[in-house]
């Protein structure tokens, strides 16, 4: 992997006659975790999609790029609240899709040594259906993992999880992405304060950055700074900052 | 085993009813014999019923066959390119405005009285449901699986052999599963128009030498080879719904 490029995205993007965000800037800063975060609608799943290169059903103008000048495109890595694990296929062979949809041999000690890292090295053989929602979203990690991309694009993978299981996924995250580029859209404050190097607030006025709580990511969930940088963004969101 | 014995219930209450119905009508044995003549006819002409039930399921097996792979083949080609659909998509659906049973003739016509035009008769009418069923499985694969092949940097075709085909066999399933119904029909069908051989020509010929309980047995095996394919048929599909 070689060092991982910050990625700016400005511009403004229109859904039919309606304008979905104008005047839009979002610096996503090189090996850090920028957090995105807004509630359902308004718009940052469109980010996300858009730096992706994926269909989003509006019309986006303006610009998207890396630091380094080189193209985004086969430098992602992606991953959505749906753990997106096709079902005919092993955990194993779930991790090692990438290289197969590419027509490359996939490496599958490395798949092994990966799937052993989120702790599921029992598991590698079974299909998604044998697994429980935390431990697929695992599998998800392991084959994001598999993929070595310097940006890595996650759509809210946490928020079907309870909280237990969210929580040490956050952590496992945080962990194993360290290094790498990363946006996180979420619309939970929490995990924002808790994971952030950077968070925006995202709501129909606009984009914000907000203030960081001074611990470095990630964060303890009952660090009392975090919980207070967690109120800040509710109120936010709420409009009542 | 329980499955067998409910078999063999369902069968004993089936023959039961029908000893029943002959004994209360008290209809002549040429209009409805019973159930002890039509086992009488089934084991004296054995030999003669296993012939016929060999060319039928011959059609059959080859009709499914072939049919099977041209709804594939062409819900695969109508999935990949949006020309063909525009193109091709009015034409199945006003091909399946043409009753197909209408055409056994044409086809006896054109193919002779042999195995092949029953064969086109059974490729017919299971073509449609195949395709259709398979073209909808493709068209329907979920958002998240296309944008994570994307993103992977997948090309179309193995986002095709690897995604899209993967995701919609419980689709397929559904249409084989219609298939397998659908095919002994077009087969007899077409024996009836014009054959010298199989089940659906003996049953012409039994009727026509008031044989009507030879008529009843070709019938009762007929029956039994088209639940034994559907089950077949019903276990393959499941296990496609199971792996997808």
């Amino acid at each position: 992997m070689t060092s991982a490029p910050g990625v700016t995205l400005s511009g403004k993007a229109d859904i039919g006659a309606r304008s979905l965000f104008s005047g839009l800037r979002l610096d996503v800063a090189p090996g850090d975790w920028t957090c995105l975060l807004g509630a359902s609608g308004v718009g940052k799943s469109t980010v996300l999609r858009l730096i992706a290169g994926l269909e989003t059903g509006a019309v986006f103008s303006g610009g998207i790029a890396a630091s380094d000048g080189v193209a985004i495109e086969n430098r992602i890595a992606y991953m959505a609240q749906s753990d997106l694990l096709f079902p005919w296929a092993t955990a194993l062979d779930n991790v090692t899709l990438g290289a197969r949809l590419r027509g490359e041999k996939p490496d599958e000690d490395r798949a092994m040594a990966l799937i052993n890292r989120v702790g599921l090295s029992d598991h590698a053989q079974k299909k998604p259906s044998a697994l429980s929602g935390g431990e697929r979203q695992r599998i998800a990690l392991a084959r994001t993992l598999m993929e070595d991309r310097p940006l890595i694009l996650l759509d809210e993978p946490f928020s079907a999880l309870d909280a237990r299981t969210r929580a040490e996924m956050q952590e496992l995250a945080a962990e194993l992405l360290a290094g790498r580029t990363v946006l996180l859209v979420t619309h939970d404050p929490a995990e924002a304060a808790r994971m952030g190097h950077r968070i925006y607030v995202m709501t129909s006025a606009g984009l914000e950055e907000a203030d960081t709580p001074p611990a470095p990511p990630i964060r303890d969930f009952d660090d009392p700074e975090t919980l207070q940088a967690q109120g800040r963004l509710h109120r936010r969101l709420l409009g009542r900052a | 085993m329980k499955g067998w014995r409910n078999i063999g219930l369902a069968a004993f209450l089936g023959i039961a009813i029908w000893q029943i119905i002959v004994w209360a009508t008290g209809l002549p044995h040429f209009i409805l014999p019973s159930p002890m003549r039509v086992a009488t006819a089934m084991w004296k002409s054995r030999a003669i019923i296993a012939e016929h039930s060999l060319v039928t399921l011959s059609e059959v097996l080859i009709g499914i066959a072939i049919g099977a792979f041209l709804g594939m083949a062409t819900a695969i080609q109508l999935a990949i390119s949006p020309s063909a659909r525009a193109v091709v998509r009015p034409i199945l659906v006003f091909s399946q405005a043409v009753p197909v049973f209408a055409l056994a003739p044409i086809l006896t016509l054109w193919l002779g009285y042999g195995l092949w035009s029953k064969v086109a008769m059974a490729v017919l009418i299971i073509y449609f449901p195949v395709t259709s069923a398979f073209f909808d499985g493709l068209m329907r694969t979920p958002q998240g699986f296309l944008d994570q092949a994307r993103i992977m940097g997948a090309s179309s075709v193995s986002t095709m052999l690897r995604i899209r085909i993967p995701a919609a066999l419980p689709s397929l399933g559904s249409g084989l599963r219609l298939a397998a119904v659908y095919a002994p029909i077009g087969a007899v069908i077409g024996e009836w128009v014009g054959a010298s051989q199989g089940l659906g020509y003996l049953m012409l010929l039994a009727n026509g030498r008031a044989k009507i309980d030879l008529m009843f047995a070709a019938l009762i095996v007929l029956a039994i080879m088209a639940v034994i394919l559907h089950t077949i048929v019903d276990r393959l599909a499941s296990k496609m719904d199971q792996d997808a």
